[in-house]
């Protein structure tokens, strides 16, 4: 399992109702079915990932976030919300997050961190936008149309009222590395949040 | 028919008529004192009988929906390209049953068969039956062959209307249902265009209140335009346009009302078609039977709280240009599913050909039923 899902797993309590945001193929879900006999769903666009949940027996849903929203999802009727890699690339990740409020008691959300400072050295050495292993796109294609730093998201959450439960910080094959805690914002580049309101 | 048969195929098949003598009491009030089921099955049961497929029929289907007949039979059963050995619904790993419906036309008990207590045809006096009164019948075909629980029911359109109504009236005798291209309810456009199809047929001058039987008549316009109106709202304008577009049958306009365009001649043909093999007082039933479909009704018009009594799980499909039973129907039904936390997956399939789409594989309505019924055949292995 990817080391992502194995730090959010130990997040999540047996028999948690829990809904996944852009899903995949349905890994992480099979494995809190599984494991933690947790039930829920998934939201998914890709046609193949949505093909490979339905043959594994983990219930999906095509839907699209930034076209149809959450808003046939009733208030309160998760126990975790997960969104992991997406919150860069959706259209309002503000109004996401307040979505993800309304529907879950608990929310965990991963991001790439752009103030991570490779990317900082790449910006100030070539002047271009910044391209890495965690984001290989150019400006002109890549998904991720709303990049934040680690501060960017915790002053989103302290303007939202949002709490912050925990925070671990890992590099881009989802490690800890004890440097990470010294100063995260510069040297973490992936941040993995449990919050709730 | 080709000249061998196509090795995906379940082969030659033939019905088989099952008599059923306890009475059967409907939705109506009235009871069905006896009747006949026709049935074919594919495939072979298992030996601890969990490997079983039902498949209901929509507006105009019947029993036939794979192989064929005999070798002078000019096309398969009506699902054959998702019923056989490899294709969706594997007859390798399941056994697959399918009926005529209680009211139908093609051998089981309706108003073409004989009334009792006149010895005449019911005609007219046949109940109205309704999806619950069908889905009560085949849970006595499925005594009747030994099934307690089916592995999956399956349907389109109206046959996913039952598929639904199964994990609502019997929820401990199916583990999966599958409902494609269907509605938890008619909308008001909906029942408008069966009373169009209604109209057209009893106000044929041969229908005489539905006893054509017993006049030698058979109500054949209306049955036509019933069908030409029907099946206008299973294509969609896209794949009409793509067949037809404005296509004459002569080179030149004639300045009369015969018809003159393609479009209209296929309409024409595809009516008179139908008019010759289906019957009226039938086409009336199953109409009616689609405009009284819906569960939430019995639950405040709560549909979530309808699904809280399903315990199977759910497969949910709609077709992009369905304007019949839209996505946004598919929609209502799956949110009211997860609003009662029931196990469903839903996805809106691509195919330009609206409602008719359901019987017409394409590569991704392939692929998520194959996966599916797989993980469905999986589970019965273990």
């Amino acid at each position: 399992m990817r080391a992502d899902l194995e730090i959010i797993e130990k997040w999540i309590q047996p028999q948690s109702h829990v809904l996944d945001l852009g899903c995949g193929d349905g890994t992480l879900l099979d494995y809190l079915q599984r494991e933690k006999q947790a039930t829920g769903f998934g939201l998914e666009i890709n046609p193949d990932h949505i093909t490979t949940c339905m043959g594994r027996g983990v219930s999906v849903i095509e839907q699209d976030l930034d076209i149809q929203g959450l808003g046939n999802f009733q208030d309160r009727s998760f126990d975790v919300v997960l969104m992991t890699q997406a919150l860069q690339a959706v259209r309002r990740p503000d109004i996401v997050l307040d979505e993800m409020l309304r529907l879950g008691r608990e929310c965990i959300v991963t991001f790439p961190n752009f103030a991570y400072w490779r990317l900082r050295w790449y910006l100030m050495r070539r002047g271009r936008m910044p391209e890495s292993e965690t984001l290989p796109y150019k400006w002109y294609n890549t998904p991720n149309i709303h990049l934040c730093t680690f501060k960017d998201f915790e002053a989103l959450c302290y303007r939202k009222n949002i709490h912050i439960m925990n925070r671990t910080v890992v590099d881009s094959e989802h490690r800890y590395r004890w440097f990470n805690r010294l100063w995260p914002n510069m040297l973490g580049q992936i941040a993995i949040y449990r919050i709730t309101r | 028919m080709p000249d061998s048969l196509p090795p995906d195929s379940v082969g030659l098949v033939e019905p088989q008529t099952l008599h059923f003598d306890e009475p059967l009491a409907l939705a109506s009030g009235q009871t069905l004192p006896h009747y006949d089921l026709v049935v074919e099955t594919y495939g072979t049961l298992n030996a601890d009988r969990s490997n079983a497929v039902l498949i209901c029929h929509a507006l105009s289907g019947h029993h036939h929906a794979a192989g064929y007949h005999s070798l002078d039979e000019r096309k398969p059963g009506w699902w054959d390209r998702c019923i056989g050995p490899g294709k969706p619904i594997d007859t390798n790993r399941f056994f697959v049953v399918s009926l005529n419906n209680l009211g139908g036309c093609h051998g089981s008990t309706g108003p073409t068969s004989t009334n009792p207590d006149t010895g005449h045809c019911y005609g007219p006096d046949f109940p109205v039956v309704t999806v619950k009164d069908w889905v009560n019948s085949q849970a006595h075909l499925a005594d009747r062959l030994g099934i307690k629980q089916w592995a999956a029911v399956v349907g389109g359109s109206l046959g996913g209307m039952q598929a639904l109504q199964w994990s609502l009236s019997y929820p401990d005798r199916l583990r999966h249902a599958v409902v494609i291209a269907s509605t938890p309810r008619l909308t008001a456009q909906n029942i408008a265009f069966n009373e169009v199809a209604r109209k057209a047929i009893t106000s044929d001058p041969e229908f005489f209140d539905g006893r054509y039987a017993d006049h030698n008549a058979t109500p054949r316009r209306g049955l036509m335009l019933a069908r030409m109106v029907g099946h206008i709202t299973y294509l969609s304008d896209a794949s009409m346009g793509e067949k037809f577009g404005r296509e004459l049958r002569e080179e030149a306009y004639k300045f009369g009302y015969d018809a003159e365009f393609q479009v209209e001649s296929y309409l024409r043909y595809q009516g008179e078609r139908f008019s010759e093999t289906f019957d009226a007082n039938t086409y009336l039933l199953m109409t009616r039977a689609l405009d009284y479909f819906d569960p939430a009704y019995d639950y405040d018009n709560n549909l979530a709280a309808a699904m809280s009594q399903a315990r199977c799980e759910f497969l949910v499909l709609s077709f992009s240009t369905d304007w019949r039973f839209t996505p946004a129907r598919s929609e209502e039904l799956v949110n009211a599913m997860i609003a009662a936390r029931r196990k469903v997956s839903y996805a809106e399939i691509d195919a330009p050909w609206g409602h008719d789409a359901f019987l017409i594989p394409t590569p991704r309505y392939e692929d998520i039923f194959t996966a599916y019924m797989d993980r469905v055949a999986r589970e019965v292995q273990q």
